[in-house]
């Protein structure tokens, strides 16, 4: 039961994620898609590390927050994510009208986004794995 | 000297500040058959371009990588339009106020659909301007603006120049709607174009204060992306 939960989320994960990213990949490197997702996280693990000391070393300064949830914002546009971006949106919005609590709120929305993204997606890779079969001619088992 | 070989590989500059994105044009460039240098800023850019930052590309044995940028074989730059430090904008800027780089085609990339901000970019001489996410069929856009220039001969309007600095800018382009455009006509307050040693926050923050005064600006392209029909002038030093 489990499994085909999560083939449904892969599934439509696939189709908000990585419609162009598979085209890439298919022209070129196999493990393309991610690749682009492992840097992903990496970097948006950094970038919200960032947000969170700018917050804590920088209350009130509501330009910079924002300049680094832009950049966070960016990458999840980027790659697709799209409940993350719109909780960087909020977090922004709260920016401008600099409504601290707003962006305490929104922040702990994108860092959970963030976290249940990372979750589908390694159930995501993890399933290709697993189905290899089903996606290339050829039995490539694990990689 | 300009060897045309169509079987040589065109070189693209991509500048981005965001890993992934770099990451998604550098493969989306490599797919289409380009040589890709990405970095992550445009004073990196303008290095790689053999311009340094305080812009004086006059004097090439100062220039701390090679003096003269055809060595360096750039045929096009793909730039991201925010990004701390200077901007796409300051870039495109730079490049097309530079004698030596002006007749490299800039394009420019965005995330946010701004038509003031696409029509400033295209008016001061960006080729292109790619809303984000950049697809694979937008490279092929790319190849318009570099064959052009391989063959300056095919296109009539065009003048006879083939490597030389033009003194002066190209008025060619006809923009119907009259775009009240000056350098930077939002408030940006903070002005990081060419001297941000930081790589830090300021500049975005003039992007999300441009965003917010483009945003009550009106409407001025009944299209958002739009290719200038603008020229180019003179034989691209294309270099392979």
């Amino acid at each position: 039961m489990e499994y085909a939960n999560l083939r449904r989320q892969a599934a439509s994960l696939k189709r908000s994620l990585f419609d162009q990213v598979e085209d890439l990949q298919d022209e070129a490197s196999p493990n393309f898609a991610e690749e682009v997702v492992s840097l992903f996280f990496k970097d948006s693990a950094r970038l919200v590390a960032n947000i969170e000391q700018a917050m804590e070393k920088y209350p009130g300064d509501f330009n910079r927050w924002d300049a680094h949830m832009q950049q966070l914002k960016g990458s999840c546009f980027s790659i697709g994510a799209s409940k993350m971006n719109n909780e960087c949106t909020s977090f922004r919005n709260s920016c401008g009208q600099e409504n601290a609590e707003g962006c305490r709120k929104s922040f702990q929305k994108v860092k959970r986004e963030h976290a249940i993204l990372r979750q589908k997606l390694e159930s995501y890779f993890q399933l290709l794995r697993q189905a290899g079969p089903a996606r290339t001619a050829t039995r490539s088992g694990g990689k | 000297m300009t060897v045309v070989d169509a079987e040589s590989r065109f070189h693209v500059l991509a500048v981005d500040d965001s890993i992934i994105d770099r990451k998604l044009i550098e493969m989306l460039l490599k797919t289409s058959s380009y040589q890709v240098t990405t970095v992550d800023s445009g004073s990196k850019a303008l290095e790689v371009l053999g311009l340094r930052e305080e812009g004086d590309d006059s004097s090439p044995s100062s220039s701390s990588s090679s003096p003269d940028h055809q060595e360096v074989g750039v045929n096009l730059i793909i730039t991201d339009y925010c990004m701390p430090g200077m901007t796409g904008y300051d870039l495109l800027r730079r490049v097309k106020g530079s004698s030596s780089l002006k007749d490299i085609p800039v394009v420019i990339m965005s995330s946010e659909n701004v038509p003031a901000r696409i029509n400033r970019c295209l008016e001061d001489g960006a080729e292109e301007f790619f809303l984000k996410p950049v697809k694979l069929a937008d490279m092929k856009k790319l190849k318009s603006h570099l064959v052009r220039r391989k063959q300056p001969q095919l296109q009539p309007q065009e003048k006879p120049l083939p490597q030389q600095q033009k003194p002066e800018p190209l008025p060619q382009q006809q923009k119907p709607e009259p775009v009240p455009q000056e350098q930077k006509p939002d408030q940006a307050s903070q002005q990081p174009a060419e001297d941000a040693p930081t790589p830090e926050v300021v500049a975005v923050s003039e992007c999300s204060k441009k965003r917010k005064a483009a945003a009550i600006e009106p409407e001025v392209l009944s299209s958002p992306v739009t290719t200038n029909p603008r020229l180019p002038s003179s034989g691209l030093a294309v270099e392979t």
